[in-house]
């Protein structure tokens, strides 16, 4: 039974590992458990799980593999999806209908409310008060009830009650689970150089000059080594980009909670920068910015990383007014735009979510892969564009 | 809980900390293990709070060492003072040719130095660079370092209790996490809650007290919230109500001193609106979901 609950967590992708497991095993032998279930509950889940982002998924496996010990109900998702089915709601009580609404309702908002969080909140502070989408206004929001309970008071819960109320469903961030590879491979966006005010004692140079001195102290200071990388986010959003929502939000998690880099920006587009840029992802026209402010306010020393699928209309790319946007119109073409920024910068790489056997199919692709080195959006390219951007110049051109 | 053996049960709470049976457990098991406790939450959960405790509950002393976006792992260990050295050697003060002079131990070196048992709280963790966690567990694990300038080894006459808390601003190496245990601290229910605040605001008045938590728990159920009150809010904002003399009939129609439970401008701004408009407030239970009534 042991054995199954650890390959369980295995499988359900909870990353136990040996060392985890034979901590359990010597708790166990310490009888730290004092054999009752409830604490074994406690004391496997700090043990083995080491974030609330695997919490549901220990309540799960813990459910299935001890379901019995402690005669309780399994609660499974297909069972809740059944009931967000509303053909299945006529044989239900007033009261659990109710409760159902509450349970699919925010679970929607949720889902629309991380999308947002996601893409704008970070970076922009697009406070807006999001409405709920024809729903009562305000007063619905947060998270939506936690599974179901059958009745009766939540004190004194047993663990199958426990794990069975699967209360940490909300904490499961699916996305978050490689986050840490992609920081890992942006924290070689880096070049130390000795900048700002001299705050840290230079220890040879003091000796030196204080031997100079003769034996007259004299304190040499110098600037501390700092991350001198300033860092421009382009980013392709909407139409074709949807479907690449999550590895997208993954790399704009990173890239904000990078916080080594000396500055940051991002810049929204849709299929091919032109005249206009968005502050924010919604690209609302009171938020752009003209891109030829950009150019002039950043200099060449900026790092260009350009997100998108680079897959459009060769109008759009090649013609005089190929903004497909009909509220915007402009003469001057996208392949212009693209120059103008590869001529500006001195390092520019692109990053492109479709998979890479694809890229020579497409006729665009095609042109902006000559003229960027483009990588795949993926930890490996993600390193590989970082090298790009911050290894030696001859790097520069390396095309994948 | 009365059937722990007595070389286990280390830790139950003490009278100013009120806690739930998995932290008391995951406390007990992380003493008895000799590893780390990682507790992650919300900020306000009590986190830092919890060191204290469990210190004043063990009646050991605390080291803290609070971590910055600066700290380094050599902090925690040791420094060596080389200006004091410098000036010593110029002004002819002190034993210049002693180094041991000028080697000042850090909270982990104090910890492992001392002759009493302590807890150690390595507070924020996240707040510090990626690679920091990882920096500091070869020495956590076999509880000794070698001083680099003098070659001596500081070594753990007692092993110390070591408490790390995280408000999960960065993702914590996987090496390092192996090797803690691990507790959540979840945001208390409101009947816990009421244990909660009763430490602080003992004989409150309980229509007042659920008038207010009924606000205080509405206002977090708001996901537009950018930032939602935690307890250390709470507790500000009741002493607030107390000092100003308000009747719980006020806090029913409005919320006042809303500048103590929101801590941004846009949250405050969209409350504000949503008041203008109309909006209206809970006026029981009832209204916030089956999640508050069962």
């Amino acid at each position: 039974m042991f054995l199954d609950f650890f390959y369980g967590l295995r499988e359900h992708g909870v990353p136990v590992g040996m060392q985890e497991w034979m901590m359990l095993m010597e708790a166990l032998k310490q009888g730290l458990h004092g054999s009752s279930l409830q604490r074994f509950y406690n004391l496997s889940r700090s043990l083995l799980v080491k974030s609330e982002t695997y919490f549901d998924t220990f309540d799960r496996v813990f459910l299935r593999v001890f379901e019995g010990v402690e005669g309780a109900l399994d609660i499974e998702d297909e069972v809740l999806e059944w009931l967000k089915d509303p053909k299945n709601f006529q044989e239900l009580t007033e009261e659990q209908r109710q409760a159902l609404e509450w349970l699919t309702g925010d679970e929607l908002m949720q889902q629309f409310l991380e999308r947002l969080a996601e893409q704008t909140e970070r970076h922009d502070g697009g406070g807006k008060w999001v409405g709920t989408g024809g729903r009562s206004p305000f007063g619905h929001g947060g998270e939506h009830p936690t599974g179901i309970r059958v009745g009766g008071q939540s004190r004194n819960r047993s663990a199958m009650k426990v794990a069975e109320e699967r209360r940490f469903r909300d904490y499961r961030t699916d996305a978050s689970l490689d986050i840490r590879q992609i920081q890992v491979a942006l924290r070689r966006l880096r070049s130390l150089t000795r900048v700002g005010p001299a705050n840290e004692l230079d220890l040879d140079e003091t000796i030196d000059e204080t031997c100079r001195n003769a034996g007259e102290i004299e304190l040499v200071f110098r600037p501390e080594k700092r991350n001198n990388v300033r860092l421009l986010l382009l980013m392709d959003v909407g139409g074709t980009m949807d479907p690449y929502y999550e590895p997208v939000s993954k790399l704009l998690t990173a890239l904000h909670e990078e916080r080594g880099l000396r500055e940051f920006r991002a810049y929204y587009f849709h299929n091919c920068p032109y005249e206009l840029l968005g502050t924010t992802a919604a690209l609302l026209r009171k938020d752009a910015i003209p891109t030829g402010d950009v150019l002039r306010k950043l200099d060449e020393r900026w790092k260009v990383l350009i997100v998108g699928d680079a897959a459009m209309h060769p109008a759009e790319l090649l013609e005089p007014f190929g903004n497909i946007d009909p509220r915007r119109t402009t003469e001057t073409r996208g392949i212009d735009w693209l120059h103008r920024i590869h001529d500006h910068f001195e390092r520019v790489v692109w990053l492109n979510p479709d998979e890479q056997d694809t890229w020579e199919q497409t006729h665009t692709t095609r042109i902006i892969k000559n003229l960027f080195p483009m990588f795949h959006l993926s930890v490996d390219g993600i390193a590989d564009a970082v090298r790009a951007l911050i290894g030696a110049k001859t790097l520069g051109q390396t095309v994948h | 809980m009365n059937d722990w053996n007595d070389d286990f049960l280390r830790f139950s709470g003490t009278e100013g900390y009120i806690t739930s049976p998995s932290l008391v457990e995951a406390v007990n098991a992380a003493i008895a293990l000799e590893r780390p406790l990682l507790i992650k939450g919300e900020p306000g959960t009590g986190k830092t709070l919890l060191a204290q405790h469990v210190s004043e509950g063990l009646g050991m002393p605390m080291e803290q060492w609070h971590i910055k976006s600066t700290s380094k792992a050599q902090d925690g260990l040791y420094v060596y003072d080389t200006v004091q050295r410098l000036n010593d050697a110029r002004f002819g003060d002190g034993d210049v040719s002693d180094i041991r002079t000028y080697i000042r131990l850090g909270p982990i070196g104090r910890v492992f130095a001392a002759e009493e048992r302590h807890v150690l709280l390595i507070d924020e963790v996240d707040k510090a660079d990626l690679e920091f966690p990882n920096d500091i567990l070869l020495e956590l694990d076999e509880m000794r370092f070698t001083v680099m300038e003098t070659g001596d080894e500081v070594k753990a006459r007692q092993r110390p209790i070591v408490l790390i808390t995280s408000n999960n601003e960065k993702e914590l190496p996987d090496a390092f996490l192996r090797r803690c245990v691990f507790h959540f601290i979840e945001f208390p229910e409101p009947e816990l809650m009421k244990r909660i605040v009763d430490v602080h605001h003992p004989h409150l008045d309980t229509t007042l007290l659920d008038k207010v938590l009924l606000k205080f728990y509405w206002l977090r159920e708001q996901s537009e919230l950018r930032k939602k009150p935690s307890t250390s809010e709470l507790i500000d904002w009741i002493s607030v109500l107390l000092r100003s003399g308000i009747s719980a009939e006020q806090i029913e129609e409005q919320i006042p001193f809303l500048g103590s439970l929101l801590k941004n401008e846009q949250d405050t701004e969209a409350l504000q609106a949503y008041d203008d408009r109309g909006g209206r407030y809970p006026e029981s239970w009832q209204d916030l979901g089956p999640r508050y009534n069962n």
